[in-house]
């Protein structure tokens, strides 16, 4: 049975169709049996519960920092989320996901690039931004709301990055996978769109074919969740598949 | 997992075996639907007007049924059987039973309540797990095993015993201990559980198959992230982790579907066909919604026979029964080393193809000869028209009336080539699927088992059992066609290809072409 939807919702499916065993054997074929009990055993904590962002990432620094050995980039600044109502992830439809991107941005100012520790307004509310490395190929938003200690679910973030090219690169395609909803900006133009309840699946969606200019180019990203461990992952794709990774990653 | 259940080949490979019976009284949702059909065609019967392929056609359509009877349930275990009868258990405590593997009604019992159980045979006892929560808002959970003697509720043995933990979730950690899943390694004899739900991890850890507790030391390894109810499966070397992803609970909005990734190693990495790892999300579709199916998940296997497997599940909604969520049973297919959802044969007319020479089983009657033209020598200028295809009335004046040989030929496309396979009208049925009868295309002339293990055609269809057919696809796509008695035997014989062209019923040989069919449009 899916946990994916973290609210109550699944948890009220779940008695709701218990319920309806006990109650509507004539209707069901599968027996009553008992009503659900949820009795747990005693469980002990197995690790640390304390809110740091150490656990998961690193304060990004002015180091050199690469791709992962998979073209994976770990380097973001993050905007704390932006609270939203989502009880149900499949509202993420494209234009649900226009709709929201375009009416609780921080900036239509696609190219700029926010300062660590700075915060700004956004939908009445005042966010900072974070600037952190993933320890993990990918990056775990739920992760960073549990280290902020700010609500996980029902959330919007807003992402940038900063890719440092030695030369042009051309003919390569963006890849991002996030749960559940997201879009990817390219130097101020849109890259792709993930809509609808993904799951965060590795290369789900990629990007018309793009160039990387020689220099500084500028990712920004939007990823929204409802219920469920929100999380996304970007690289680069060439011409044949394989990952991107002659180029280094800022955060300025 | 593997499971079943009533013997053990070899210590690696378990049988179901066939005990194939019951006439049960339809249901009224499938009724609804055999007696559309049955109308149908006694309707065309009266016809016998030309133009009746195409209203055949049309009027016969290839549904897709899951399971008859009252097959309602979610998150089932694998189906397994017990002293001739077959169970599967789901969430919130009870479950299914089934006397032929077809038709399903309520009746199992499991204490515990919680959610999405599983179920297999070890020695003489049963292991049944489950998850204490069905996914709770805090992520706290627990996996729970214990045993019975017997899934029979009815019997004098059956008694379960105390649950123990083998797994848990905090609430803190990558993982919410719900979904397990039990797999017997057959080439070690360990049995392994997996668990876990969107919530970060897919774990794996070793179970102890004398006690059904948690080998002790056992630490847990990731494997795969945004899935659930996964579960191991083991097939020529390889370990597979079969998951489901998308979104349940939400009817015939579910977006289920179970994927899989692969692995020489019990416990990973699982990778897909196209090198993605399940920790980043990947895997390959094993199954999808089909037709007014809706989002298949919670992925059993099992293996009946060497080349035919089976898988058990559920689908979120059924759209022809109230969109209710449905036990849904599939032949297992393996191509290229990949597992597939197979299908069982759909209701409508084929061309029968033998897998031997690629010839087509046909009624013995002589060939009625087409207009010719030629392509040759001909003024260029003169029209190109259609010609028609030849028809039943061209043809069944020239027909016997009695009793007409089954025979294997070029196929022609002739009407003594085309089999109108229907489900059989008495809703009997096997694991999975149901019997079903085989007549020539507009006829009811019916294709049947002779005690001398010949195959042949009677005039008209009557039900008796050895005009109903039992169509299993097999692990490789083919079909193996089996009537559901040979008069005066116990044999359990196939429709085989004795020579290219004739027919015969023999023992089945998976490894021979000779045993195997295909069903191609006409």
């Amino acid at each position: 049975m899916k946990r994916k939807n973290k609210s109550l919702l699944p948890v009220i499916a779940f008695v709701i169709l218990s319920g309806l065993l006990v109650d509507a054997n004539t209707a069901l074929g599968q027996a009553p049996g008992q009503r659900p009990r949820v009795v747990l055993p005693p469980i002990p904590i197995k690790g640390d519960t304390t809110h740091t962002l150490t656990k998961h990432f690193i304060q990004a620094s002015n180091i050199k920092k690469e791709p992962d050995a998979n073209g994976f980039i770990q380097r973001w600044l993050l905007l704390e989320p932006v609270r939203k109502e989502i009880a149900r992830n499949n509202i993420l439809t494209e234009k649900y996901l226009r709709a929201t991107f375009s009416a609780d941005n921080f900036s239509t100012d696609f190219i700029v690039v926010p300062k660590d520790g700075k915060k700004v307004k956004v939908g009445g509310e005042e966010l900072k931004w974070y600037a952190l490395e993933s320890k993990t190929y990918n990056f775990n938003l739920y992760h960073f709301t549990y280290a902020i200690n700010k609500p996980p679910y029902g959330v919007l973030f807003w992402l940038v990055t900063v890719i440092n090219c030695p030369e042009e690169i051309k003919n390569v395609r963006m890849a991002a996978g996030v749960n559940s909803g997201g879009m990817f900006w390219l130097n101020g133009k849109e890259a792709l769109i993930l809509s609808g309840d993904r799951d965060m699946i590795v290369d789900n969606v990629t990007s018309p074919l793009l160039t990387l200019k020689k220099g500084k180019n500028i990712i920004r990203g939007a990823v929204i969740n409802g219920p469920g461990m929100c999380n996304f992952a970007v690289r680069f794709l060439d011409e044949k598949g394989l990952p991107v990774k002659n180029f280094s990653i800022s955060y300025e | 997992m593997i499971h079943a259940i009533r013997e053990n080949l070899s210590p690696n490979r378990m049988m179901i075996e066939g005990d194939f019976h019951g006439c049960a009284p339809e249901c009224p949702t499938t009724a609804c639907r055999r007696v559309a059909t049955k109308i149908n065609y006694h309707h065309m019967q009266r016809m016998k007007i030309i133009g009746l392929t195409a209203l055949l056609a049309v009027l016969i359509t290839q549904t897709t049924i899951a399971q008859i009877g009252k097959p309602f349930i979610h998150d089932p275990s694998t189906v397994i059987e017990c002293d001739g009868k077959y169970y599967t258990f789901g969430t919130g405590g009870g479950g299914l039973i089934s006397e032929d593997g077809w038709k399903w009604n309520g009746g199992g019992v499991r204490p515990g309540g919680g959610a999405a159980p599983d179920a297999m045979k070890i020695g003489d006892r049963y292991l049944v797990t489950y998850g204490a929560t069905g996914g709770s808002s805090n992520h706290k959970g627990a996996i729970l095993t214990m045993w019975n003697k017997t899934l029979d509720p009815t019997s004098p043995d059956f008694k379960y015993t105390e649950p123990v933990v083998v797994a848990t979730s905090d609430g803190y950690e990558e993982n919410d201990a719900i979904d397990p899943g039990l797999m017997m390694d057959p080439t070690t004899g360990r049995l392994w559980l997996t668990y876990g739900t969107y919530f970060g991890f897919i774990r794996i850890v070793e179970l102890d198959p004398k006690t059904g507790e948690r080998v002790k030391g056992n630490e847990h390894v990731d494997v795969a992230i945004v899935c659930e109810a996964a579960v191991l499966a083991y097939h020529d070397g390889w370990y597979y982790l079969l998951a489901t992803h998308g979104s349940c609970c939400d009817g015939s909005n579910s977006t289920y579907n179970i994927v899989v990734g692969r692995s020489k190693n019990v416990t990973g990495p699982f990778v897909d066909n196209v090198g993605r790892d399940m920790l980043q999300g990947g895997g390959k579709m094993v199954a999808a919604t089909s037709g007014r199916l809706i989002g298949p998940g919670h992925f059993g296997q099992m293996v009946i026979e060497d080349g035919i497997e089976k898988m058990s599940f559920h689908y979120e909604a059924d759209l022809d029964q109230g969109g209710l969520s449905v036990l849904g049973i599939r032949p297992l297919l393996w191509k290229n080393g990949w597992p597939v959802a197979g299908d069982n044969v759909k209701e409508g007319t084929y061309e029968i193809e033998s897998e031997r020479r690629g010839y087509a089983l046909e009624l013995n009657v002589d060939l009625v000869r087409m207009p010719v033209a030629r392509g040759w020598n001909r003024n260029p200028n003169d029209p190109v028209n259609p010609v028609p295809s030849q028809e039943l009335k061209d043809v069944i004046p020239t027909w016997p009336t009695g009793n007409i040989d089954a025979r294997i030929g070029d196929y022609m496309a002739r009407p003594n080539q085309k089999w109108t396979i229907t489900a059989a009208p008495d809703s009997s049925g096997y694991l999975g699927a149901p019997y079903y009868k085989i007549v020539i295309a507009e006829t009811d002339r019916a294709l049947a088992a002779t005690a001398d293990a010949r195959v042949i055609t009677v005039p008209a269809f009557t039900g008796a059992p050895e005009q109903l057919w039992r169509i299993e696809q097999l692990t490789d796509g083919t079909y193996r066609i089996m009537p559901k008695v040979v008069p005066n035997s116990k044999e359990k014989l196939a429709l085989v290809s004795s020579g290219d062209s004739t027919p015969a019923l023999a023992k089945f040989d998976v490894n021979s072409d000779n045993s195997k069919w295909n069903f191609k449009a006409p």
